[in-house]
Order: structure tokens, then C-alpha cells, then sequence
């Protein structure tokens, strides 16, 4: 079975970003990046999937020298082969520019199983996987919770999350899917995984290698602004105590209408 | 010549059409009168007349996509219909609600026409052109989009941020169209639908959610929220520290890796405010929250607090509530 991953490296959720003055971009010097936590569960997938039918994982993200790093965790975990397409050359982009060079890269490998993740948690697009697999016109179940393909058959069912409650969906294979939290729990990587990634070499690919029109490169939407959002009112501590604190509370919020 | 289009692409369920389209209606509505274009429906489906007609109390045009092969949801078979139709019919926009129908099949149908699509908006800006805004590493900034040379726009918006304004004063025209549809166009086959079982609202729509974190100490105690909410007529919902704790399933969760949310009322119980969860919830109108600790980070965002145990005010509350 041949299983190809996309991953992304995101900011550390937990830190506090700062807009550069002259562009609509956050500093990137000195935070932390990781692995994009959608992704991580997409891994997992692709992991158990190899153990159930072998087969190879190739990961693959479109991103800076950088993301080497989350690649190379990826390796850790147990992945195949990396491939780390340059994003130098394409500054201006959008999910659509992303998604044409990773199903392009992700054609010349070969699939079975695509897996992303269901968003990334910088721009929360929640677009490229669903457009790889219209690229690739292959079907696409997005926001997986759970992954079941029996053996010996190439048809895949999946939970999938929808308000209120889940899909059971079936589809043919190849197939994309997106990986929704709660799809597994991910594993940690060994102390001998660690060592291979250290030793392992990256393959990176130019955009330009990838025999796409220059058109296909143009982004139809684009960032004017990034800012802060409106601060919210520190709100008033109710003081005193019970019952007068709830009451005082609940008088609140009837008079502003909320209950 | 003709007029140009907004398309509006409603969802529906078995009450009717589900009311983040009819949000999504009235945000077209603003749209097409800043853009001097006219709000037009389109529905897809087997059966739906009734839906149809719905939809045409509140728009003059309701294209109704028919075909018995649109009678479970595909996202390739609802791609190939629009895509013929819109091809037919060149809209300038469409618009379509962000729930997770929304974003499964419309990042396809911008990859199969090549056009531009900004999702998940919270608004827009009438300037020169329009700018839509949209919230970005976790609601921690907002960002604001336009669309470069792309002969259509598709956006999606994120339920709640708009106010549905109910006019339905007139009758629509509603335009059959009967797409070309074959086996080879069904991709992906829905075998069910596994309901929650609870008479809660659904957090997308609920106007009052009371969640819970890890000062819920464990599941047991969750039915004290959900007596909360019932009074409330509300929905119950969770940090991720209750749901790694395996009180309640995920669905629950709130945040960066969960559900996003904006009622009108969200009363946290026992949860500190890492930015993970509000990035979640800070969109909501009011925030309360009931924290034994003063300095817990909830406090900076809430618009009312009460420092003290969870345990003791809930039950208050609940007393008080029901008198
Ligand atoms: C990549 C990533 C993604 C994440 N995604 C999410 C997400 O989607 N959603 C999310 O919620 N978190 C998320 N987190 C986790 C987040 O960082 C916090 O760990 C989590 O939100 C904490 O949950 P909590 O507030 O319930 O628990 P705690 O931080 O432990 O807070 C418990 C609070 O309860 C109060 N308390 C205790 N007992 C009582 C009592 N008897 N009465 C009143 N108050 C009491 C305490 O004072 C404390 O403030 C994510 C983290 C990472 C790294
Ligand atoms: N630059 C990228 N390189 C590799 N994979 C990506 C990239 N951008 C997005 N993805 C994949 O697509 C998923 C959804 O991302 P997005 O559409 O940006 O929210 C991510 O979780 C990744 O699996």
C-alpha cells in the first residue's frame, strides 16, 4: 500500500505572535514551530495502515528548510521517504497554489492513501485536501474520526463528524482523506526512530521542476491585513458571596437580554 | 443583458432549511446590494420541493437542482451539477455557510472551476472592493482577504457571525434544472447518519452553551451542566482537558482542536482560559465564568466572573433559575 502524507509546520500554539509593522505577516525570528496537530494524527494513520498491510509512507510538505524539521519527526515516528518542496520561489500563495504542487508531487510518486490533515491551525483554510483530491479526481472524505479498511479490499468506510452527530461514509480507494481529532491517539517516537532521523537525508524538490503551468502559480486570493482583534471589555467580578453573587449574576444578564 | 448573481447554496435537514443558510441569506442580501447584484438560491436534492419553496420566501430566484442522485449528499455529485450549472449561469459570487458540509465539498468545486475561495469569513468590508475577514492562529489575529484576478469568488462563512433577518415576504421564482448525472458522478456513499441522542441544541446553533473544564473534577458531575443548560434551553460543551480526561467524547470540545463557537452566552465552569480554548469561544457575546482562582486567565476575556467554587454557585444558580 502506498501512503503519502502532507504535513505542515505551524507557529507553537501557545506563544504570543507579533504583526510585522511593514506586511501583513507575523515575525517568524525565534518562535517555535511545530507540527501542524491534525497532521500528527494523519501520521498515526498512515503508521497503522503500513502495520496492517505494509507498504511505504512518503511525507511530503511545501515549505520552508525549516519544515525539515517536521519531517524529520515524521521519520522519527517511522515514515519512508521526505520530500520537502521549496517554497522560495512561490511567495505569494494560496491553498489552491499549495494543493496543485503537492498532487503533482504527490502523482509522480504514486498512491493508494492520501492523508492530510483536516486543517491547518495557522490559517485554518481547511481547503487542501479536499483540493488535491479534485485535482487528482479521486474521491475525498474530510474530518475522519475513524478509518476502517478491511483486508484484501479496496474500499474504505469512515466516520466522519457533521453538527449534531457523524456520517458513516464509504468510498473507493485511492482516496484522500482529512484527519479530525479523536481519528487515534498518536504514538511517540523511539529513541533508535530519533537516531535514523538525524541520519537520514531530505529530498527537496523546485516548484519549477514540476512542469506546472506558471499560471497554476498565481493565488486568486490574497492577504491585505493582518491585526489584533478588538480587545474584549474586561468584564466586572460579581463580589460578595452566595446566594448574592449568583443572583447578582443572573439579575445581569436578564436585563441585558441573554437569558 | 442579465443581471449578475450572488448564489446563496442552502442546506437543509428534515425541520427545513437549517438556519446558517438563512444567515448566510441575509449576508448575501448586504453583499448584492454593495456589489449591484441580485441574491439568487440554489438548492440540491431528490424531493425537496418543499424545501425549494422555502427557500423562495426569502429569495426571487431558486435554482432547484434535481436528480435522484442527489437525494444522499456526494460532494463530487453536488460538484459536477453546480459545476454545469455555474458554468451555464456565471454568478459573480457564491456564498455558502462554513458547517462541515460547507467545507467538505466547496474547497473541490473552487479546485474544479480554478477559482478563488476564501473561507470560514466572520465579516466583510465594503471598500473599493469587498474584503472579507476572517480569524487566523486561532482567533489569536484577524486577517483580512480579497480575491485577486479569479472570475468567481466562493465564500464561506462561519455560522453565527451573521444575523438572520427574517423577511420572507415574497414568492420566488423557483427554476428547475435537471443536472446530468450518472453512477460514474457518485463517489462517496453515505450508508448513515449516527444522530447524538440528546435534545440539546447543536453547538453551531445553540444561543446559550454552558461548558465545563477540568474543575468538573469528572464525568459525574457533568449532570450538573446539563441541568444548567436544560433550564436554559442550552448546549453542553467541554475543554480539551475533559476531553483527554475521557469525560465526554470530543465532540464536546471547544477550541483551537475542537468545535468554534459564538452564542450568545458561554458559561465557563472550572476552566482556566489557555488560549487553545478561547480561540474557541472569544467570539461569543457574553462570557461568564465561575473560577475559584482570581488570576485564572478566563477572567481577562469574561464579561462577568465569580470567584468561587463551581460547586457551590452551580446548584445557586440552578435554584435560582428555576424560581
Ligand atoms: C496543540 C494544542 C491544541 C489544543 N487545543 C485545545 C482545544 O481545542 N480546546 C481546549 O480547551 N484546550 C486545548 N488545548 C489545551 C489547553 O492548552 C489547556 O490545557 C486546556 O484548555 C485546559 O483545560 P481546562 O481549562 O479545563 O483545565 P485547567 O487549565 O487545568 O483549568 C482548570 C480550572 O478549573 C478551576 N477549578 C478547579 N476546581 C474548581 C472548582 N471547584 N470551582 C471552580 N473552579 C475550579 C481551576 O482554578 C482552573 O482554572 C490545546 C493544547 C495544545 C498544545
Ligand atoms: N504547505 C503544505 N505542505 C504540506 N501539506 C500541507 C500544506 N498546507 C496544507 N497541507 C495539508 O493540508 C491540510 C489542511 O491544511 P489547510 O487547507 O491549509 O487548512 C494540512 O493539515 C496538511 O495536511
Amino acid at each position: 500500500m502506498k501512503i503519502v502524507v502532507c504535513v505542515k509546520e505551524v507557529p507553537d500554539t501557545a506563544i504570543a505572535l507579533k504583526v510585522k509593522s511593514d506586511s501583513p505577516e507575523i515575525e517568524t525570528e525565534n518562535i517555535p514551530w511545530v507540527i501542524n496537530p491534525y497532521d500528527e494524527y494523519a501520521i498515526e494513520e498512515a503508521l497503522r495502515l503500513r502495520e496492517k498491510f505494509d507498504g511505504d509512507i512518503t511525507v511530503i510538505t511545501f515549505g520552508a528548510e525549516r519544515a525539515e524539521s517536521v519531517l524529520k519527526s515524521c521519520i522519527a515516528l517511522g515514515s519512508d521517504r521526505s520530500i520537502r518542496i521549496n517554497d522560495k520561489s512561490v511567495k505569494d500563495r494560496d491553498s489552491l497554489v499549495t494543493s496543485k504542487i503537492l498532487a503533482r508531487v504527490i502523482q509522480n510518486i504514486g498512491y493508494d492513501i492520501i492523508l492530510c490533515g483536516k486543517e491547518s491551525v495557522d490559517y485554518g483554510y481547511a481547503q487542501t485536501g479536499q483540493m488535491i483530491a479534485e485535482l487528482l479526481q479521486i474521491p475525498c472524505i474530510s474530518a475522519i474520526k475513524k478509518l476502517e479498511i478491511p483486508a484484501l479490499t479496496i474500499e474504505a468506510t469512515c466516520h466522519r463528524e457533521i453538527e449534531g452527530g457523524l456520517e458513516v461514509v464509504k468510498c473507493s480507494l485511492p482516496s484522500v482523506f482529512t484527519a479530525q481529532k479523536g481519528l487515534n491517539v498518536p504514538r511517540y517516537a523511539s529513541l533508535s526512530g530519533i537516531m535514523k532521523a538525524k541520519k537520514t537525508k531530505i529530498e527537496t524538490l523546485e516548484p519549477d521542476a514540476l512542469d506546472l503551468n506558471t499560471f497554476d502559480f498565481k493565488p486568486k486570493i490574497k492577504i491585505t491585513n493582518l491585526s489584533y482583534p478588538p480587545k474584549r471589555q474586561e468584564g466586572k467580578i460579581i463580589h460578595g458571596t452566595l446566594p448574592d453573587t449568583a443572583k447578582e449574576l443572573l439579575r445581569s444578564l436578564k436585563e441585558a437580554r441573554y437569558i | 443583458m442579465s443581471e449578475k448573481e450572488i448564489w446563496v447554496i442552502a442546506e437543509y435537514g428534515d425541520e427545513g432549511i437549517k438556519k446558517s443558510t438563512w444567515e448566510v441569506v441575509t449576508a448575501a442580501k448586504e453583499l448584492a446590494g454593495h456589489l449591484k447584484v441580485k441574491p439568487v438560491g440554489v438548492i440540491l436534492g431528490n424531493g425537496i420541493e418543499r424545501f425549494a419553496e422555502e427557500l423562495s420566501r426569502e429569495l426571487e430566484s431558486v435554482y432547484f437542482i434535481e436528480h435522484p442522485l442527489l437525494s444522499k449528499y456526494d460532494s463530487n455529485a453536488y460538484v459536477s451539477s453546480l459545476y454545469s450549472l455555474i458554468k451555464d449561469k456565471k454568478p459573480d459570487i457564491i456564498i455558502v455557510s462554513a458547517t462541515f458540509r460547507g467545507k467538505d465539498y466547496i474547497p473541490m468545486l473552487s479546485a474544479k472551476l480554478d477559482c478563488g475561495l476564501i473561507s470560514d469569513c466572520v465579516g466583510f468590508d465594503a471598500k473599493d472592493t469587498i474584503l472579507f475577514k476572517r480569524a487566523v492562529y486561532g482567533g489569536r489575529l484577524i486577517a483580512t482577504f480579497k480575491f485577486e484576478e479569479s472570475e468567481l469568488w466562493i465564500v464561506t462563512v462561519r455560522p453565527r457571525c451573521f444575523e438572520y433577518k427574517r423577511t420572507e415576504t415574497i414568492k420566488g421564482e423557483i427554476l428547475q434544472v435537471k443536472p446530468v448525472l450518472g453512477q460514474q458522478d457518485i463517489m462517496t456513499a453515505i450508508q448513515e447518519i449516527i444522530k447524538e441522542t440528546t435534545n440539546r441544541p447543536d453547538l453551531s446553533e445553540a444561543d446559550i452553551i454552558v461548558s465545563g473544564g477540568r474543575g468538573m473534577k469528572g464525568a459525574e458531575n457533568f449532570k450538573l451542566l446539563e441541568e444548567m443548560a436544560d433550564v436554559l434551553g442550552g448546549a453542553v460543551s467541554a475543554s480539551r482537558a475533559v476531553v483527554d480526561s475521557g469525560w465526554l467524547p470530543h465532540t464536546y470540545q471547544i477550541g483551537q482542536t475542537g468545535r468554534v463557537v459564538s452564542p450568545m452566552l458561554y458559561i465557563a465552569c472550572g476552566i482556566s482560559g489557555a488560549p487553545q480554548h478561547l480561540a474557541g469561544m472569544s467570539t461569543s457575546k457574553c462570557i461568564v465564568a465561575i473560577n475559584k482562582d482570581p488570576n485564572a486567565p478566563i477572567f481577562k476575556i469574561a464579561d462577568y466572573g465569580i470567584v468561587d467554587d463551581l460547586f457551590k454557585v452551580v446548584p445557586v444558580l440552578i435554584k435560582e433559575l428555576k424560581s
